[in-house]
Order: C-alpha cells, then sequence, then structure tokens
C-alpha cells in the first residue's frame, strides 16, 4: 500500500501509523484464519454439546457421571494445557503416532480445532444442562399428557425451548471462544495474534502490531454481538421468557 | 510411570506456588480496578460514566494473552525511558509484573460489572438513610454500601476467580516459572510431554477444587443471617 498519510499525523497517539496500515492485509488475513477457528470449534462444540448436555441433566447417575467427569476436567484445567496435552502430549505414544489420525494431529490446525471443540463443548452442555432445567415442568408434563412419545418430547419441545433460554449464554460462549483462540498462536498457528506476534519479530513495534490486533478482535467481538442480537430477535427470544 | 516425575516434582511444586502467588495478587490489583470501574460507571459525572465503560468493554473485547504480551513487550520502551530518567536504564518489567498487570486488568474489566450489579442490588432506601443521618459520600460507601455489596459480588468474583486462576498459564507464554513453564522445561528434558501436561492439568484442577471449596465456605460466612428465600 502507498499514498500520503501525512495528514494521519493529526490523529497521531505516538504511534507509527504507516507501519499499522502497510500490515494491515496480512492482520486481516490472521483475522480470518481465527474467525474460521471459532466458527468450527463453536458449531462442532455445539453438536458435541447436545448429547453431552443431555446426558448431564438426567436423574440417572450413570448416564450423568461420565458428562460430569468430562465437563469438570475441561472446565477446571486451562485451554493452554489443554491445547499443548493434544498437540504435544499425544506424540508420546507410538500407538497414536502410527494411527490414521496422525496426520491429522500432527497438523496444528486440526490440533487446535478439535481442543477448542472440545473445550467450549463443555461449557456449552453446561449451558444447555442450565436451559433444560429452566424449562417449567409444566411444558414437559403437557407434551407427555398429550401423548407425545419421549423422543418427540425432546425434539419438538425440550430442544427448542432450552435453545431460546440458553441463547443469550452461548453467544457469551462464542465470544469468550473469540478471545481464546489467541492461544493457537502458541501452537505455531498464524491466525491473528500468531500473525501478530511474526509481524513484530519483523518490525520490532509491538505496540503498533499488537494494538491494530486488538482492533480487529473489538470488531469481530462487535460484529459477532450485533449478530447474536439479530438472531435473538429472529427467534423470538424475548417473547418466549415470559413466566 | 515415574513417580519423581524424573526429579522435576519440586520444580513442579514450586510452580504451583508461583502460579497461586500470581493468581493472588493479580486478585488483588483486579478488585482494586473493579471497585475503581464500578464507581465511575456508577457515578452522577458523564466523563467517568464514560471512562469506566470504555475500560470494561475495551478490555473484554480483547484476549488476555494479547493483553499479556501487549503489556510485556510494548512496555518495553517505556520503561527503558522510565528507567532512564531515575538514572537506571535497565528498568524493565519482569514476567511477573507483566503478568499481574494483564491478568488484574481483565479480572478489573470483568469486576466492574459484577460490583456495579452489586451496588445497583442494593436498597435505594439505604443511601438515603445514610444521607439523611448526615454521613458524608465515603462514609456512606464504605460503612453502609461496601459491606453489603460483598454479599451480592461473592458469587460472581468468585467465577471470575476461577478464570484468572485458569488465565495464570498464559503468563508462561513469557517465561514466567509458574506450573506450565516448569512443565515445558520437564517435556524438553524427558520427551514425555503427555505425562507432564497432565499432571500440570491435575494441578490446575486440584486448585480449582481448592478455590472452589474456600469459595463455598466465604459465601456460606457472607450469607449467614440471611435466609436463602430470594435465590
Amino acid at each position: 500500500m502507498s499514498g500520503d498519510y501525512s495528514w494521519l499525523a493529526h490523529f497521531d497517539l505516538g504511534l507509527n501509523w504507516a507501519v499499522i496500515i502497510k500490515w494491515l492485509p496480512k492482520l486481516a488475513q490472521g483475522a480470518i484464519l481465527t474467525l474460521e477457528l471459532v466458527a468450527i470449534a463453536v458449531i462442532a462444540g455445539l453438536l458435541l454439546a447436545i448429547p453431552l448436555g443431555i446426558a448431564r441433566s438426567s436423574r440417572r447417575w450413570y448416564v450423568s457421571a461420565l458428562p460430569y467427569a468430562y465437563i469438570f476436567f475441561f472446565r477446571g484445567t486451562p485451554l493452554l494445557v489443554q491445547l499443548f496435552l493434544v498437540y504435544y502430549g499425544l506424540a508420546q505414544f507410538d500407538a497414536v503416532r502410527s494411527s490414521f489420525m496422525w496426520p491429522y494431529l500432527r497438523d496444528p490446525f486440526w490440533c487446535a480445532t478439535a481442543t477448542m471443540t472440545l473445550h467450549t463443548a463443555a461449557y456449552i452442555a453446561e449451558i444447555l444442562r442450565g436451559a433444560i432445567q429452566a424449562i417449567p415442568p409444566g411444558e414437559i408434563e403437557a407434551a407427555r399428557a398429550l401423548g407425545m412419545s419421549k423422543p418427540k418430547t425432546l425434539f419438538y419441545i425440550i430442544l427448542p425451548r432450552a435453545s431460546r433460554i440458553g441463547l443469550p449464554a452461548y453467544s457469551n460462549e462464542v465470544i469468550l471462544m473469540l478471545k481464546a483462540s489467541a492461544l493457537a498462536s502458541t501452537v505455531t498457528l498464524l491466525e491473528l495474534t500468531g500473525m501478530a506476534r511474526t509481524i513484530i519479530a519483523r518490525t520490532y513495534l509491538p505496540v503498533e502490531i499488537f494494538f491494530a490486533a486488538g482492533l480487529f478482535y473489538l470488531l469481530m467481538a462487535y460484529i459477532l454481538v450485533r449478530g447474536f442480537k439479530l438472531l435473538e430477535r429472529w427467534l423470538r427470544v424475548d417473547a418466549c421468557q415470559g413466566r | 510411570m515415574n513417580f519423581d516425575l524424573y526429579g522435576f516434582g519440586p520444580a513442579l511444586a514450586a510452580g504451583a506456588l508461583m502460579t497461586v502467588k500470581l493468581a493472588l495478587t493479580a486478585l488483588c490489583l483486579g478488585l482494586v480496578l473493579g471497585l475503581a470501574g464500578a464507581l465511575a460507571k456508577t457515578s452522577t459525572y458523564k466523563p467517568l460514566q464514560w471512562l469506566g465503560g470504555a475500560y470494561s468493554t475495551v478490555v473484554r473485547g480483547i484476549p488476555e494473552l494479547l493483553w499479556v504480551l501487549l503489556i510485556y513487550f510494548g512496555t518495553v520502551n517505556m520503561m527503558r525511558a522510565l528507567g532512564e530518567f531515575f538514572g537506571n536504564p535497565d528498568l524493565s518489567l519482569s514476567a511477573f509484573a507483566a503478568g499481574v498487570i494483564a491478568l488484574g486488568l481483565c479480572f478489573g474489566a470483568y469486576a466492574t460489572e459484577v460490583f456495579r450489579g452489586a451496588i445497583l442490588a442494593i436498597p435505594k432506601g439505604h443511601r438515603e438513610a445514610g444521607v439523611a443521618l448526615g454521613l458524608s459520600k465515603f462514609r456512606i460507601f464504605t460503612r453502609l454500601i461496601m459491606p453489603q455489596m460483598w454479599r451480592i459480588a461473592l458469587p460472581g468474583l468468585g467465577n471470575l476467580f476461577m478464570i484468572l486462576m485458569k488465565d495464570t498459564a498464559l503468563v508462561s507464554v513469557i517465561g514466567l516459572e509458574e506450573i506450565m513453564r516448569h512443565a515445558q522445561i520437564g517435556v524438553t528434558v524427558t520427551k514425555q510431554p503427555f505425562t507432564f501436561f497432565m499432571v500440570a492439568a491435575f494441578m490446575y484442577l486440584g486448585l480449582t477444587v481448592l478455590a472452589m471449596t474456600t469459595l463455598h465456605f466465604l459465601e456460606k460466612r457472607a450469607a449467614r443471617g440471611f435466609a436463602r428465600s430470594t435465590q
């Protein structure tokens, strides 16, 4: 990029703006990878969380014990530890190294998405459990009284109802995952933070580049918040919350 | 599996101590920042409201890891300039100090919202009673609002502290010798990544359980004299 940016000097915060503008395309490239990571993780995490959350809210202890242990482990340890366990840890076992999964488990992108998926699934399962338990029991009883089978009640009454109750919490989780995706830079992925660190290694201007990366994160978070607001309106979440 | 972790057991224990130290120091800074943020946000003075809002929005929108890196690497020039002014050109932020500032900043931004909610939850009549008794604004805050606020804010702050404790792992990225850093050193020597990171994971789980128990005790203590009717 070229051009006369001297007018920017009036808005100078003591930052080298020309450098920021020069590296914006690279940072945008990193931001796209960040969005890819987050999108895969929160969608796959949601799919994984649905059975987990349903099992977790079961009244039978042998059904809820395993999801409970899973959720306890993934919520009780830092994402960084989980990421290192998958990316560096699995290589310790020869069985893993010789399996057909190895080409994927060796790739930082798949490691990061897999770990983030497992991590966020634990949180989403807990959100889903809260949402399922917040459904007024009368509604489920009404469905059963109308002669709906248990699976039918689950798919037509419980899940649609729980998804609306849980949506605001799910949108929070998506924002948290957007921020957590910065950790993928520690396993050599060039997402927004990783890209910023690479650029800094070349320019030695940490304040400028991290500032620009921070603006990207703020922008992405803002767009996500707006998007979820629209989704909430479309799903008429407000209208369903009358208790 | 080797029981003393190939001689790295004591180092990991020392790392755990460092993690706890970092978490507690950052907690202190975060509580101060959160309280200041909440006071700014609930004040009647517009610029202060705006400042509090900007603090909590901007800090919460940027990843913790980015704050850690920004504060550690971004303050090098500033610290050098400060150091030269005071005649000590080698002045720089240690990894511990950078970690405390970064994690405290993030904790404070979330705590701002928790404290604000707690302040708003206190009935208006209590403040008015203070005014009627002729207490100063400062007195009203320290004697009327603060003691009642803690009970309401405690569960939220507890959740934030759990998050803070897990975020301490991020400070290993700038080289602070806490649990993760020691685990990584162990891995480079022994080539047993799974063993070491699993041990680290269980250490964090242990710390989380410890914090949960403490919080449960604190919440019970803070709620003494209150019937659990309003949930």
